[in-house]
């Protein structure tokens, strides 16, 4: 109740909509070491909607995402304030187990990461670290529904013993997907996740989380606005570590309310 | 006219013609440097290699050649008389019995080790050693002496002659090459190349030759004891009868014993370094924090630079008494050199290599693999256990067999703590001796180079070598293959 009211202060049109909230940041702060790299976001993210985060090369988009299942953890220098939930629980409570975090808020990265190892095994990593399955059956079927979801399993389904490093670009970041898919997360964080694919391959990832949003609340960084623009219903662009401006993805694109948004879609820096 | 003269005023000359050629590319270009093919250095350069360099080799081609040469000079001619005169006085009477009855023409009819003998002592009067020399036989040696004397200053003033003019010449055509448009550079950089090439093939040739020396010599030793007893025989005791009426010392050349020792105290040391070295490398790379690492790794790497006489003090004064005293706790019967002394210390001596080699492969492990292991929410050690030590396995596979093939040639540690029983053992309780101490120990001392017993360490060193080689051939191999997967 408490994010509901206060999403209003954010982006009073979504509240009105009845939109319900996923996750939300209030006054986050980064620093890195005595470097502040987030000055204080305030921002909501909508079930069953996709966010896209904007924003020149540095300004802190893949800083913000990692604190939304706190990656930043594994980096020593990295301090991190302000108050983060995800539904009604508190991402930075002490007492949070960081390993349950990320099996609701999975994450696929900017390069394809498949471990060396099979696709099978690839598929079945996370779901056998959190128990999620015990018998041999049991794992085929999360493996057949994560592939299927992530739209990969009719080219590799005879071949799923084979190492998911041999497959292509594109297809590996269909794995890592899936791979992500598989622990039936809440929430899927990517990572600039086309930027080392072409073009017909990232035009299947984008309709791939076009499908996905049914299921999950997507955020996604990329440099691409014509991508943002096709993915996302909602937009942040982030300037210097501040968030400039979030809102409906048309308004942002066709009617920016702050000059440094105009700026930046229209390509005169960034 | 001594040698080191020649050598001395050929690099003055080199010296010269550097400074010469400078000039000259000065002076052709006109003043502007900037019009000459190559930078003005490179044409002294130019110069100065080649009135140095061809005349520098006939300088060391001669020393290698000017001996022999000499010797058989000054043996071919000698008299009948003088050789037969030195004989009399110098080898036994049935030798000179048998020598004069067969009317000798020269110093040929001598015997090999004779006629060595006969050099050195001419060798000793040209040189004016005649303290060294029995006095009964100068006489009849001084002419040959003399004649010694005599080659050896002609040799080396028309050494000196033949380099100055080598050089003097070089110089001369060197310096009327030099033009604006001659590419000095190029020329320069080809004599560095062949320089180079030189170093690396003497480096090649140098292995080759102790590869071949290693062979020869056990093949001389397998021609007195078959390759089926040193390889399969049970027992190892090496000392041969010197007379044919001494008890106790039959020799037995069976090197399992050696074998199945060096292969126990390597064990016991794999088994102390690989857990200690893997999991330092471990906790390094993925647990501690900036400052430990900075600190820790540089003092695991002094380690590695202790000297292992020193471990081996270390084995002698610490551990072997340490193990004993288990050993006496425990009721078990342990000898005072035990090859699990021996081995523990020689598994420390390993843990920095083998940790520094793990660390490297851990660390080679890309970092995007570790975010996507975190990112599904896998802790630390699930992490290092499903996907960092699966992936670097292979180089780990590596270090490890890189690290057998240094205990199996480390042999300061086992001659100080494990001792010369070549007991067919594996309790590691029991003292053992490995290939390498025998080496040592056939070798040291006052040794006959023919008996079976010295060549066997040749044999023994050749088997060594061989299993170094192989395992080190399998661990690159394995290596290079891993390193393929991420690059
Ligand atoms: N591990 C780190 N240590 C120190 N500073 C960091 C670290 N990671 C990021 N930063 C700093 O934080 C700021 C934001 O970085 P971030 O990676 O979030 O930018 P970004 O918006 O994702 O950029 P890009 O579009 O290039 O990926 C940058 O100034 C960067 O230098
Ligand atoms: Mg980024």
């Amino acid at each position: 109740m408490e994010a509901m009211t206060m999403s209003q202060t954010v982006d009073p049109g979504a509240a009105a909509a009845g939109k319900i909230v996923k996750m939300s940041s209030r006054g986050t702060k980064v620093f890195y070491g005595e470097k502040r790299a987030l000055h204080g976001i305030d921002v909501d993210i909508y079930r069953n909607e996709v966010l896209a985060l904007i924003g020149p090369s540095g300004c802190g988009k893949s800083t913000f995402l990692r604190t939304l299942n706190r990656m930043n953890d594994t980096i020593d220098i990295c301090r991190v304030e302000g108050k983060l939930m995800l539904d009604d629980q508190d991402i930075y409570d002490p007492k949070l187990d960081v390993v349950q975090l990320r099996a609701r808020v999975g994450m696929v990265f900017q390069k394809p990461n498949p471990f060396p190892k099979s696709i099978y095994e690839n598929i079945i990593y996370g779901p056998k670290l959190h128990g999620l399955a015990t018998r041999k059956d049991e794992f085929d079927a999360i493996v057949e529904a994560s592939l299927q979801r992530a739209g990969l399993w009719n080219e590799v389904k005879d071949r799923l013993l084979e190492p998911g490093t041999g497959l292509s670009g594109g297809q590996q970041q269909r794995l890592c997907i899936a791979r992500a898919i598989a622990v039936s997360p809440e929430v899927i964080l990517m990572d600039e996740p086309c930027s080392a694919l072409d073009p017909i391959a990232t035009a299947h990832i984008e309709e791939l989380i076009d499908e996905l949003r049914e299921n999950f609340t997507i955020v996604i960084v990329t440099h691409n606005m014509q991508q943002a623009a096709r993915v996302s219903q909602r937009t942040a662009f982030f300037h210097l570590g501040d968030l400039v401006e979030v809102g409906e993805t048309e308004d942002i694109f066709t009617n920016p309310r702050d000059e440094r948004t105009q700026g930046y879609i229209t390509g005169r820096y960034g | 006219m001594p040698i080191q003269l020649t050598v001395a005023v050929l690099l003055i000359l080199s010296a010269i013609g550097y400074w010469i050629g400078r000039q000259r590319a000065m002076s052709v270009s006109g003043g502007r440097v900037a019009s000459l093919h190559s930078v003005p250095n490179y044409y002294g350069s130019f110069v100065a290699v080649w009135a140095g360099i061809p005349a520098l080799l006939l300088v060391l081609f001669f020393l290698m050649l000017k001996g022999p040469v000499i010797e058989m000079l000054v043996l071919g001619a000698m008299s009948p008389d003088a050789v037969l005169s030195w004989a009399k006085a110098s080898i036994s009477p049935n030798d000179f019995q048998a020598l004069s009855t067969a009317g000798i023409a020269g110093a040929d009819a001598l015997a090999e080790t004779q006629r060595n003998l006969m050099m050195i002592n001419i060798r000793n009067l040209a040189t004016g050693q005649e303290r060294f020399v029995n006095p009964a036989v100068v006489d009849a040696l001084l002419p040959a002496a003399q004649h010694m004397q005599h080659l050896e200053a002609t040799s080396r003033w028309s050494l000196f002659a033949i380099c100055m003019a080598i050089a003097a010449g070089a110089l001369f055509i060197t310096h009327r090459k030099i033009t604006p448009q001659f590419r000095a550079r190029n020329n320069v950089e080809r004599v560095v190349t062949w320089g180079l090439i030189v170093c690396s093939v003497i480096a090649i040739l140098t292995t080759v030759g102790i590869v071949l020396s290693l062979l020869f010599e056990s093949m001389r030793f397998f021609a007195r004891v078959s390759p089926v007893e040193f390889l399969f025989g049970l027992q190892w005791s090496p000392q041969t009868a010197i007379r044919a009426d001494q008890v106790g010392a039959s020799g037995a050349f069976g090197a399992i014993p050696l074998f199945t020792g060096t292969l126990l105290i390597a064990t016991v040391a794999m088994a102390v370094a690989l857990p200690l070295g893997l999991l330092s490398a471990i906790y390094l790379s993925e647990y501690a924090p900036r400052r430990v690492r900075d600190t820790v790794k540089p003092v695991l790497e002094i380690l590695a630079g202790i000297p292992t006489v020193v471990y081996g003090f270390f084995a002698i004064l610490t551990v072997a008494p340490f193990v004993r005293d288990m050993g006496v706790a425990l009721g078990l019967p342990v000898s005072s050199n035990s090859a699990l002394a021996a081995g523990i210390v020689m598994g420390i001596m390993i843990v920095p290599f083998v940790s520094s080699l793990s660390d490297d492969v851990i660390n080679a492990v890309p970092q995007s693999l570790r975010d996507g292991s975190y990112g599904l929410g896998a802790t630390r050690s699930e992490t290092i256990r499903q996907v960092i030590l699966p992936a670097a396995l292979p180089g780990i596979v590596g270090a490890f067999l890189l690290a057998v093939s240094r205990a199996i040639g480390e042999t300061m540690i086992v001659v100080m703590a494990a001792g010369m029983a070549a007991n067919l053992t594996f309790n590691p309780l029991d003292a053992v001796t490995t290939v390498t101490v025998q080496i040592a120990a056939l070798l040291t001392g006052d040794q006959e180079f023919e008996s079976a017993k010295t060549l066997s360490a040749f044999a023994l060193g050749f088997v060594l070598f061989f299993a170094t080689l192989a395992l080190n051939v399998v661990a690159l191999r394995v290596v290079q293959k891993y390193r393929e997967k991420y690059d």
